[in-house]
């Protein structure tokens, strides 16, 4: 479903995604994790059409995309980032911000799609005349998926959607992230520097050091230390040492 | 006892109402490493402000005791805080980048630290702080002394946050949220460095961190807060014997890579816990 090969990303002199290749097969879930500075976010740029200064080649459903896409492009595939307070636009309602995708593609049904998408995301129905500010964290993560969803994406791209939540909001957003993709037979890949999180919603990992995917592997060789790559063993013994509660 | 609190109460007025963020909080600290730990907004860093008396202008504080190692900090003069804060306690906060000068360089600064607290000669002074840059483990403690902040990566910022508190011996250390920023690899060094530095010198620490795991490997002690109260008080090696739902909460909400989750348990806010 997701075919990316040799993907180099530079700014002026600087490479900073070196080669990077992996597949994603349809309804399957991909992580990417590694240091900050290592290119996740960028790579994950590229695929989502945010970035176009990228050579290599990226095929989603086996076409292959260029570096600019076309509007059919951003309906099967959107992106969720880290904090949702800077990707929504603070002086927009929630319903404002819920419609656009629906306007852009001219999908209609905007009520009814609309209420579908706030109870899909488990937000009261009375958050939809609000502003961003006016939501908790959590409440705002939720929006920024609904918004993501709303045109029925196939593909999701999440860059760290959990990396600024307390963990009792964590775990309800990768709860409701597992629940999303069973309904709607979506594909993901999450980017994050905890490797528990990577590990619970994604049964393959790749792992990134230096503009560099270093090793691929499975959630369960991972969660298991069969790793290949000294720098995933390290960033696992991290995870594992602070993980072990006294 | 270093630091004594009693039933300390933060409140915050508005013309309509009165919103109270800390609700009666009792803890000591004395020379050892305590960990205060809770979600965002249960009042961590407000706690640990008004032992500096670094609280809000409109922040109204009551409390049945406040003392720093006996001086009762809120009634002491604007001298005698100065002489608490940044003497005799350092406080590290999340971003080092706000709170080294931008044109300055480390040297300097670290320099200057030195030479407000113990005097001397700029010889000596200067030596002083490569020293300090090499206790913080600062490889090349003489190259760096000469670069500005700018130039030194986020966890570098954050170990010569460290050196600059350390310059005039303080007995406690408050570090609130001191590698939220930081990456894996950097936050364990960083901590380890606290935790060695803090035993070698005999002072206290105060840890503040929403990372419950994290704060029980490098505390003593853990207080864990929850709408302003502190909800459950333990000994870091007891955390797996928690007792208050809020606290299990915390643990269990947490995916796991060694013990995999089908599914992941939420915390389910029970009214009972806002009253204690
Ligand atoms: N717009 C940009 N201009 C210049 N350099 C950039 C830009 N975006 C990212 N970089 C650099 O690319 C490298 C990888 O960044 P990024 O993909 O954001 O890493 P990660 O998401 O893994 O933390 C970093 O060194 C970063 O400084
Ligand atoms: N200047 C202020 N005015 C009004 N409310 C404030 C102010 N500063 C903090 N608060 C509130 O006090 C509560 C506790 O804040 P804080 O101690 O910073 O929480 P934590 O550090 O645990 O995240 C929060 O609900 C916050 O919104
Ligand atoms: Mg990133
Ligand atoms: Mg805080």
């Amino acid at each position: 479903m997701i075919d990316v090969d040799q993907l180099r990303v530079r700014f002026g002199d600087n490479e900073v995604v070196k080669g990077v290749s992996f597949q994603v097969p349809a309804g399957d879930s991909f992580g990417i994790v590694g240091e900050s500075g290592s290119g996740k976010s960028t790579v994950l740029r590229a695929l989502s059409g945010l970035n176009n200064a990228w050579t290599g080649h990226i095929a989603i459903n086996g076409e292959a995309v260029g570096p600019r896409r076309d509007r059919a492009f951003f309906r099967k595939v959107q992106m969720v980032f880290q904090d949702p307070y800077g990707s929504l636009h603070p002086r927009q309602t929630i319903d404002r911000i819920l419609s656009e995708p629906l306007l852009v593609h001219g999908i209609g049904e905007i009520e009814r799609r609309i209420e579908r998408a706030l109870a899909e995301v488990a937000l009261p129905a009375a958050v939809r005349f609000r502003y961003p500010h006016q939501l908790s964290g959590g409440q705002r993560q939720r929006v920024a998926i609904a918004r993501a969803l709303i045109a029925e994406p196939e593909v999701l791209l999440l860059d760290e959607p959990t990396s600024a939540l307390d963990v009792s909001v964590q775990a309800e957003i990768l709860n409701l992230l597992a629940d999303l993709r069973e309904q709607r037979k979506l594909t993901y890949i999450l980017v994050s520097h905890n490797l528990a999180v990577v590990a619970h919603l994604c049964p393959r990992v790749g792992v990134m050091i230096g503009g560099q995917m270093v090793e691929q592997l499975s959630a369960d060789d991972l969660r298991g230390g069969h790793t290949r790559h000294p720098h995933t063993a390290e960033l696992r013994s991290l995870s594992v040492g602070l993980e072990e509660v006294p | 006892m270093l630091v004594d609190i009693q039933n300390l109460r933060i409140a915050f007025e508005t013309r309509t109402s009165v919103f109270e963020a800390v609700r009666g909080v009792s803890l000591n600290i004395g020379t050892e490493k305590l960990g205060i730990v809770g979600e965002s907004g249960s009042g961590k860093s407000l706690t640990a402000r008004a032992l500096m008396r670094l609280l809000p202008t409109n922040a109204r504080v009551t409390a049945d005791r406040l003392t720093f190692d006996g001086v009762d900090i809120l009634k002491a003069d604007e001298r005698a805080m100065l002489r608490i804060r940044g003497k005799r306690a350092g406080f590290i906060l999340q971003d080092p980048k706000y709170s080294l000068n931008p044109v300055m360089t480390i040297g300097r600064q670290v320099t200057e630290a030195w030479r407000t607290h113990k005097g001397g000669g700029r010889k000596e002074a200067k030596e002083a702080a490569i020293d300090l840059l090499a206790q913080v483990r600062i490889r090349e403690p003489r190259r760096v002394y000469d670069l500005y902040p700018h130039e030194v990566s986020g966890g570098m910022g954050q170990r010569i946050m460290i050196a600059m508190m350390l310059a005039p011996d303080p007995q406690l250390l408050i570090a609130d949220e001191p590698t939220s920023a930081l990456d894996a690899t950097v936050q364990a060094e960083i901590l380890r460095l606290m935790e060695d530095l803090v035993s070698q010198r005999g002072m206290g620490l105060l840890l503040i961190s929403h990372d419950l795991p994290l704060v029980s490997h490098f505390c003593d002690r853990v207080a864990v807060m929850y709408a302003g109260r502190v909800v459950e008080e333990l000994a870091a090696g007891d955390l797996s014997k928690a007792q208050h739902p809020y606290t299990r909460g915390l643990l269990n909400c947490l995916p796991s890579l060694i013990h995999p989750k089908p599914r992941l348990p939420v915390l389910n806010r029970d009214e009972a816990w806002l009253k204690s």
